[in-house]
């Protein structure tokens, strides 16, 4: 099988360097660029499986690179930045990134977000069926499992986690949630959000305080960690 | 004096001036009119203490003309018939006005002096900034480039383990300086003055565990214990700034409470307070020194290396921002406890069961 390829777009020669040794010791072929504009070409050309994007590029910002990407391009988008503003991550989140790792990130965790996107993306790897340690999720039965016992949920608490697992690995944004589950009128309504995520979490994880399925992006969103 | 407005000590003089006026008036039936001028000049002393130059030149002026008219004879005329009087009322107003000078003089001297004081104070406060900072800064930074050297050139002559321990030592700098950093970055942003609470719906629950996580994954060399009512509501809040204050002080807790002590972490809702504490059982806090240690860079007489005496500064930083207040008290079994108690609004719906 090919090795998966990964576009790195970042002006920094070092984190460059870095993430070169890194990936290519994960066996992954890497793609690296210094500017917006090569990055877009290189993107265009190669068609990696994956991108790991700079917010701070020297030509054109990380957002704008990433608009333009998503008119064509539908892998993965991972961002890296050192902005920790939650504004910057959302908006790069809006803009269709799937995920974000703020510098200094740690290695294992951006190694095992880029797992878990790579294989969500795998054309005919996508089941109606997803499980995720002691949980099984049926998309078509509508049914979740854990440690095969079915488990009561709510309408809500299932559309709630019907939408994490159709997203593995993506954060999704607070208001993102509200609107998909809720409804727009309810985009402010975080409370509903922060009731419904504990009371979920009571149900599929083993220990409700240490999550392990469905993780905390803090003041960003949710994370459905999937098996990574 | 400089709370009150030029325009306000002006009236204020001039009250002042009239009330004594008034009373002398009342009296000037029993004392001569040359005592008046002294108990007039007595009160545009008082002025001269209490405010700035313009209200005393004012008040001589005024005196002066108010002595004139109502108590040289003729009264009720500017006139002044005997030379003795005109002399008099010369010597009057030159008298009122040196001591309006005078006060002045002094007014700018007491200035220079305390503008003086200020700066040996911000030098000084720079200084213990500077050495602390250039100590905190270089510690781990002169440990990377020591580490990385030996890695780099006496590689033959390295024993795995020794190569292993050089760069547990590298990441556990590194961890120590970007948390140097990230305490810089937050007193900055709280001296800037432009740091906003976002208040949002938050689980207390979520967060203090969260934040307990992130601290466990240094090798915390103490058991952290997490105490939380079940039924602990939602608390809108600015969880970033939150988060801040609790892992600051978690991290201090780390650094202080000897290897196998206890931190306890508890929070809960009386009313609109939220109240989280973070208590230890290691050696508190000298009674003399609790009260000094939120100040910006202060440190323990005897503290150990480690700490740039920012931690506890962005927790009452931040814990202000928030509008709540932290306190510290010694635990009469030994130990410290912190309390961090913050205005909240709060929401019950815990349980939304048919939806």
């Amino acid at each position: 099988m090919n090795k998966p390829t990964i576009l790195v777009i970042d002006d920094e020669v070092q984190i460059r360097k870095l993430l070169q040794i890194t990936l290519e010791n994960s066996e992954y072929n890497v793609l690296l660029a210094a500017t917006a504009k090569d990055g877009l070409v290189a993107a265009a050309n190669h068609k990696p499986d994956l991108i790991l994007l700079d917010l701070g590029l020297p030509d054109k910002s990380g957002q704008e690179v990433l608009k333009v990407l998503r008119e064509w391009f539908a892998q993965p988008v991972i961002i890296l930045s050192v902005q920790s503003g939650e504004d910057d991550i959302v908006l790069a989140l809006d803009n269709g990134a799937n995920d974000y790792l703020v510098k200094p990130y740690r290695t294992g965790e951006l190694l095992a977000r880029i797992r878990s996107l790579i294989r969500r993306s795998v054309p005919g790897e996508s089941s109606p069926v997803i499980t995720v340690g002691q949980i099984t999720i049926d998309l078509v039965l509508r049914v979740v499992k854990k440690d095969c016992e079915v488990l009561k949920l709510t309408a809500t608490e299932y559309s709630l986690l019907a939408l994490f697992a159709k997203n593995e690995g993506r954060v999704l944004t607070h208001h993102y949630l509200l609107r998909e589950v809720w409804g727009e009128s309810y985009v402010a309504q975080s409370q509903y959000l922060r009731v419904f995520i504990a009371q979920l979490r009571k149900k599929i994880e083993n220990d409700p305080n240490r999550p392990a399925i469905i993780v905390t992006e803090s003041r960003i969103g949710y994370r459905f960690k999937g098996n990574e | 004096m400089n709370t009150i407005s030029t325009y306000r000590q002006c009236l204020y003089s001039l009250l002042i001036v009239g009330v004594v006026a008034v009373v002398c008036y009342g009296v000037s039936a029993y004392i001569g009119y040359h005592v008046i001028a002294f108990i007039l000049l007595l009160a545009v002393s008082l002025i001269a203490v209490l405010f700035d130059i313009l209200p005393v030149l004012l008040s001589a002026f005024v005196s002066a003309l108010v002595w004139d008219f109502f108590f040289i004879p003729p009264h009720f005329t500017f006139q002044v018939k005997s030379g003795e009087d005109a002399i008099f009322l010369m010597i009057y107003f030159v008298v009122a006005i040196t001591g309006a000078i005078l006060t002045y003089k002094i007014r700018k001297v007491e200035k220079t002096v305390r503008e003086k004081e200020e700066k040996v104070n911000t030098i000084r406060l720079y200084n213990t900034l500077l050495n602390s900072l250039s100590h905190e800064l270089r510690t781990p930074i002169a440990t990377i480039i020591a580490a990385t050297d030996n890695l780099q050139h006496s590689n033959a002559g390295l024993t795995d383990a020794s190569k292993q321990e050089l760069v547990d030592e590298i990441a556990k700098a590194s961890f120590r300086l970007n948390e140097q950093v990230d305490n810089l970055l937050n007193m900055s942003r709280l001296e800037s003055g432009i740091i906003q609470p976002r208040n949002d719906w938050c689980d207390i629950n979520e967060l203090v565990y969260d934040v307990v996580r992130r601290i466990e994954e240094n090798k915390v060399q103490q058991q952290i214990i997490i105490n939380i009512a079940p039924d602990i509501p939602l608390a809108k809040i600015d969880k970033g700034m939150l988060e801040q204050v609790l892992f600051n002080l978690l991290s201090n807790a780390t650094i202080y409470v000897p290897d196998g002590g206890n931190i306890v972490v508890s929070a809960s809702c009386e009313r609109d307070i939220l109240k989280l504490v973070v208590e230890d059982n290691g050696s508190g806090f000298p009674a003399e020194e609790i009260d000094k240690v939120f100040d910006k860079f202060y440190r323990l007489k005897n503290a150990n290396a480690g700490g740039t005496g920012l931690g506890l500064s962005i927790v009452r930083g931040f814990t202000e921002a928030l509008g709540g207040i932290v306190s510290l008290q010694n635990v009469p079994a030994g130990g410290a406890r912190f309390t961090i108690e913050l205005p909240v609004e709060l929401s019950y719906i815990k349980n939304i069961k048919n939806e």
